[in-house]
């Protein structure tokens, strides 16, 4: 179980003072499929980077499994089990797919089993094992290579920062299909998607709408999701091409 | 001829730089300490010692197919100081792997310096792929130096790639590689290089392509840690209708300083030429994903110079 406890941060720069969140509880229990939505700006990200430690909260407290980790770093939270997707996947030279997917393991995997993590999300692993993690591959496959890396590492909690974001609609469609099987497979992890997408919003335990840094309602899809549609915060496919 | 032998150092600094852990398939010339430790020939390679100074000449008969030369320098004595002039001769048509490498370990107090002159004559349509390592280890006060030089001359049709690659532990070099392309004929190097504490490496390339469609490819990836320093000075000139490209890509990091001077010259209206030279620090995301994945922040520098350097 995650918690964030009366979580601000604050920035302070040339553009002056601003409070990306403020104040903000939330709990994300075990076992379940959360999805993060809002107006653009609304804090969504910064909230995902906040639980990655990625940056640090000026004020409030993390918890996970009661165990405070609003100190720990990148590294210490990672090793405790929360594992986070970029939304804009990181390209490296020399690195291959194969080395990404060993990395996130934690050991060395054989071919077959880097193969099987390929083939969940998609792609045909025996094109893509050997290559680099670069700009030779497309938006679609290194997006879909991010979120192979954050499966292999087989966490209590993974958040996936839009995972939609910068791809063409028909790699969109593969991607639904993606965690629509997560959603079937989940068994003792909670996942966190920061998504507008009707069709992921759908498959949701709870949507937590995040507008001006706060939480603005919080539900269960059924109860939620009427009153999002027709808002930026939960788009169909096609609103993309638009 | 002279069974190899060498003792416990030496077989260590030959896995360094040859990834020979016996001794080798096909022709072969090892130096151990200034003196030559084994050699072998075969029915298409033929190795003599020079008679006029130290060293060898390499000649592989026409139409020669995937065959290989080794000529790996081991040494483990403190103060040795040579200069060793290696002739290679390629038949034309000739199709051939030749890896050199040079190791040494100091332990002593006095400079150790090996200084390795090479040439390549490529026949019409030869074709070498020479692989070049050197590796220098041992806690003494004495420095390693290499210096090597590398020619190519390679007659119509010939290619030549030649990868090199120094990792570690030698205090200072400056290589010197310079070629001359005839007609159709190409070049392509690929430089790995990594400097740390005070180390110093120079790398000077000058590739002149001479005839039509001659084309050169210098690619340089390097590491500069500590208070090391690097210069990375390639030249390319283009004096008929060719294609030639240098890349630059270094890493800094710590008190680490680069020179990138890539330099092009276009004497044929219809010469091609481009560079490109990028240097900074290892980017902050690259990081951050790699910690994502649960390494600590030094894992994830080594992981992404390892790849770097691949």
């Amino acid at each position: 179980m995650l918690e964030l406890k009366n979580i601000s941060y604050e920035v302070d720069d040339e553009s002056g003072f601003k409070e990306i969140i403020q104040d903000l509880d939330l709990v994300i229990q075990d076992k379940k499929f959360v999805v993060i939505t809002g107006p653009n700006g609304g804090g969504k990200s910064t909230l995902a980077r906040l639980i990655a430690g990625v940056i640090k909260p000026t004020s409030g407290q993390i918890l996970l499994d009661g165990e405070d980790i609003t100190d720990k770093s990148i590294t210490e939270r990672a090793r405790l089990g929360i594992s986070y997707a970029f939304q804009q996947p990181v390209k490296f030279k020399g690195i291959r797919v194969v080395d990404l997917l060993r990395i996130a393991a934690g050991k060395q995997l054989s071919v077959s089993q880097a193969c099987h993590y390929l083939s969940e999300v998609g792609l045909c692993a025996r094109d893509y094992i050997e290559r680099e993690v670069n700009g030779s591959l497309s938006g679609g496959e290194l997006k879909r290579i991010e979120i192979a890396t954050v499966m292999a590492r087989k966490t209590k909690l993974a958040v996936f920062d839009e995972p939609e974001a910068g791809i063409d609609l028909w790699s969109f469609q593969n991607l639904i299909r993606i965690f629509e099987n997560i959603r079937e497979e989940i068994k003792d992890s909670s996942i966190v998607i920061i998504s507008h997408q009707e069709r992921i919003l759908n498959i949701a335990d709870e949507i937590v709408v995040i507008a001006d840094g706060k939480i603005s309602d919080q539900g269960e899809p059924a109860r939620v999701l009427p009153k999002l549609l027709g808002t930026e915060a939960a788009v169909d496919a096609c609103a993309r091409l638009q | 001829m002279p069974k190899v032998q060498l003792d416990e150092i030496q077989r260590r600094l030959i896995r360094e730089i040859a990834d020979l852990h016996k001794i080798p398939e096909g022709a072969y010339n090892f130096r151990a300490n200034s003196k030559l430790a084994g050699r072998n020939t075969t029915a298409n390679i033929d190795i003599t010692s020079k008679e006029d100074k130290s060293g060898i000449d390499i000649h592989v008969k026409a139409g020669t197919k995937n065959e290989s030369v080794h000529i790996p320098v081991v040494i483990s004595d403190t103060g040795i100081n040579e200069t060793v002039y290696n002739d290679f001769y390629i038949g034309e048509d000739a199709d051939v792997l030749i890896v050199a490498g040079c190791g040494i370990d100091n332990c002593g107090s006095q400079n150790s310096e090996h200084d390795g002159v090479h040439r390549f004559f490529l026949e019409k349509g030869a074709k070498v792929k020479y692989v070049e390592k050197h590796y220098g280890s041992g806690d003494g006060t004495g420095k390693r130096i290499l210096n090597p030089v590398t020619e190519c001359y390679l007659e119509e049709g010939a290619s030549m790639e030649m990868e090199m690659e120094q990792i570690k532990g030698v205090d200072s070099t400056e290589r010197s590689t310079i070629a001359k392309l005839k007609k159709g004929a190409s070049l392509v190097v690929k430089e790995r290089l990594m400097t740390h504490g005070d180390q110093t490496a120079v790398s000077l390339y000058k590739i002149d392509l001479d005839g039509e469609g001659a084309s050169g490819d210098v690619v340089s990836r390097s590491v500069a840690r500590d208070n090391s320093y690097q210069k990375f000075d390639a030249k390319i000139i283009g004096n008929a209708p060719c294609h030639g490209h240098t890349e630059c890509d270094s890493i800094i990091m710590d008190n680490g300083r680069i020179l990138a001077v890539p330099g092009l010259e276009a004497n044929d209206i219809d010469a091609e030429l481009f560079h490109e030279a990028a240097i900074g620090k290892i980017a902050g995301d690259q990081l951050i994903k790699l910690m994502t994945l649960g390494l600590s922040e030094a894992e994830a520098e080594e992981q992404i110079i390892n790849g770097f350097l691949r």
